[in-house]
């Protein structure tokens, strides 16, 4: 199928645009029930009175001042996780290369931690949780460029330095007082607990930065999926085109990070997820950001309405979805792969 | 096959004093040599000799230790790489599909070089996938996942990939290996068409020297990463020159079908026909 218009043409498979629907009609789906649901159910109709102003103050400060831009954070993060988890995979040609499980979010931990127990505030935990991620991704760039670059090593590095941090990390908590160690193992279940605006703009300035760019380039992703000799072949610059893929996927990853804490196995599971639903060959860049959205959406309502009178750290939760999910993917494989 | 595959004009691809080197291990040193424009270039020659690599380094993938590839007089790696990739393409030896990936979306992306930012399908783009295809007869096989298909299918979907990026230059890595001997013929018989009415130059690494040839017009035998004998099959396949390339004896004669050289190995024991 051919789209066409003066200046830009591309193609584009029926079964991929119906997956697009389908995903970014359940994600507005998600979002109208996240508006509603909560401590204190606030009906559609209400919520339509809350958008023409016609509903009481204290209903529009919920709607408005508190959901909303949780709804909001939530999708933009999991986009940002969605698209930096398919760019990984694709780079990697890897299932498993994921930023969560080559060591971005424990860096991103280490540098959180390490402003908490200097008693740094919110802006500074964030920050350090970026220079934190973007720093283990520069080790492990190097340490997989020992002998020339080679993506497929970048997991390998990436898991094993993830232990590593994670080891460091569990060492500066036995170092914390009590009330920092409980602090940091809030920020490190990761979760969007009182996320307001000034967090959805910043992330929505990344995505809106970000996001394009990944599109443009998801047309060399394609040919650099063929293997170095005929991405080179093709004209593809490998070298520069690597290095501008990481840093896109480090950084939608870092931001991802940076305002909901190390949320696991969205990263890993949306693309898998939409590789599977579109069929043939990926990476299926905007689904895999509308289904880490719809991923990430989900799971906060769940974790807070899972137990009643408790609200669970969202992170948690896609942690024990995504671990299920794991296990049957790597079950499946292997037994599809031992027939 | 339609003519929309055609593309006229030939490049001009030689190179001077290469080196080649994996590492420590140099593979090829101080090797000149010129592709004759509009040829059909058979590369020959023992395994380990050197010609998937010399193939590598003309397509600019593998960068010399030292010495040049020159494409139209120009020093191909100062050249724009995606303004290469539309005058030179190259099949690799082997090449992995990306899993799931269907023929038709395979092809496509021989497409690349002639592919902008924000037009990445046109309906030249469209013409060329199809036209490679239906000259390789995958056409039928098109919305087919190439995990499924057989090392015949397969070979010449990747050819099909090759053709669709519609370079007058085409380099060739054993694109008849996997491929049962109708096959071979028929991809052979398929790389004359394209020469021959297309005015294409190839160059393939062949291992079959009969089929080599009865199809190549130009012949470089290398081994140990030298060339030990180039030109016309008719003029420099000898029994000394098979025998100084690939140590093997043998008797060389005229092909009752083309008039090619035809190389028959010599019995090593005497043979028993009572067997």
């Amino acid at each position: 199928m051919r789209v066409a218009g003066q200046l830009v043409s591309l193609r584009t498979r029926p079964r991929a645009l119906l997956v697009v629907t389908v995903l970014a009609t359940t994600l507005a789906a998600l979002g109208v029930l996240a508006l509603s649901t909560g401590r204190y159910p606030i009906p559609v109709a209400t919520l339509v009175e809350a958008v023409t102003g016609q509903a009481p103050r204290a209903i529009e400060f919920v709607v408005f001042g508190m959901r909303l831009p949780r709804m909001l954070a939530a999708i933009l993060v999991g986009l940002a996780l969605g698209i930096s988890g398919a760019l990984f995979q694709s780079l990697t040609r890897n299932p498993l290369g994921s930023p969560d499980l080559i060591g971005l979010n424990s860096g991103a931990a280490t540098g959180a931690i390490l402003a908490l127990l200097v008693g740094g505030g919110a802006l500074v935990t964030s920050t350090a949780a970026i220079t934190g991620g973007l720093a283990t991704a520069v080790v492990v760039y190097l340490l997989a460029s020992i002998g020339g670059l080679h993506t497929p090593r970048i997991v390998l590095v990436g898991i094993g330095l993830s232990a590593l941090l994670t080891a460091v990390n569990h060492y500066l908590l036995t170092r914390a007082r009590l009330a920092e160690a409980q602090h940091a193992a809030a920020w490190l279940a990761g979760g969007l607990n009182g996320r307001g605006w000034g967090h959805v703009a910043s992330v929505a300035v990344a995505i809106a930065v970000l996001a394009p760019v990944a599109l443009l380039l998801a047309a060399r992703l394609r040919i650099m999926a063929l293997g170095d000799d005929l991405a080179l072949a093709l004209g593809v610059s490998l070298s520069r085109s690597r290095l501008m893929l990481l840093v896109l996927a480090v950084t939608l990853s870092a931001v991802a990070t940076a305002t909901a804490g190390p949320v696991p196995f969205v990263a890993l599971a949306a693309p898998q997820l939409v590789a599977r639903l579109v069929g043939g060959a990926g990476p299926h860049l905007v689904s895999a950001g509308l289904m880490g959205a719809v991923l990430l959406v989900a799971a906060d309502i769940a974790a807070q309405q899972a137990v009643p009178g408790v609200q669970l750290p969202t992170g948690v939760l896609t942690g024990l979805l995504g671990g299920i999910y794991l296990a049957w993917l790597l079950t499946r494989e292997w037994r599809t792969s031992a027939q | 096959m339609s003519t929309t595959v055609t593309k006229t004009g030939s490049s001009d691809l030689r190179a001077h004093d290469l080196t080649l080197a994996y590492q420590r291990r140099v593979v090829v040193e101080g090797l000149t040599l010129q592709i004759p424009r509009h040829s059909f270039t058979a590369v020959i020659g023992p395994n380990a000799g050197g010609k998937s690599t010399l193939l590598r380094a003309l397509a600019r993938v593998l960068k010399p230790r030292s010495g040049a590839v020159y494409l139209d007089a120009q020093l191909i790696d100062s050249m724009p790489t995606k303004e290469v990739a539309r005058r030179l393409g190259l099949l690799p030896q082997t090449s992995t599909a990306p899993e799931g990936i269907t023929v038709f979306d395979l092809v496509s992306r021989g497409r690349h070089p002639h592919q902008r930012l924000l037009r990445q399908w046109s309906t030249e783009d469209e013409a060329a996938v199809t036209d490679a295809m239906r000259a390789t007869k995958v056409a039928e096989l098109a919305e087919r996942p190439v995990d499924e298909l057989s090392g015949g299918q397969r070979q010449r979907v990747w050819l099909a990939m090759a053709l669709a990026q519609q370079t007058p230059l085409l380099l060739l890595d054993e694109p008849t290996t996997f491929l049962d001997i109708t096959h071979q013929v028929e991809t052979l018989d398929l790389c004359a068409e394209l020469h021959q009415q297309h005015g294409r130059t190839l160059v393939a690494v062949l291992h079959d020297l009969n089929l080599a040839c009865r199809y190549a017009t130009h012949l470089i035998a290398m081994a140990d990463g030298e060339i030990v004998a180039e030109g016309p099959p008719a003029d420099i396949v000898t029994a000394d020159l098979v025998y100084r390339t690939f140590q093997l004896p043998c008797r060389v004669i005229t092909d009752p079908e083309s008039g090619t050289p035809l190389v028959l190995p010599l019995a090593r024991r005497p043979l028993d026909p009572t067997r």
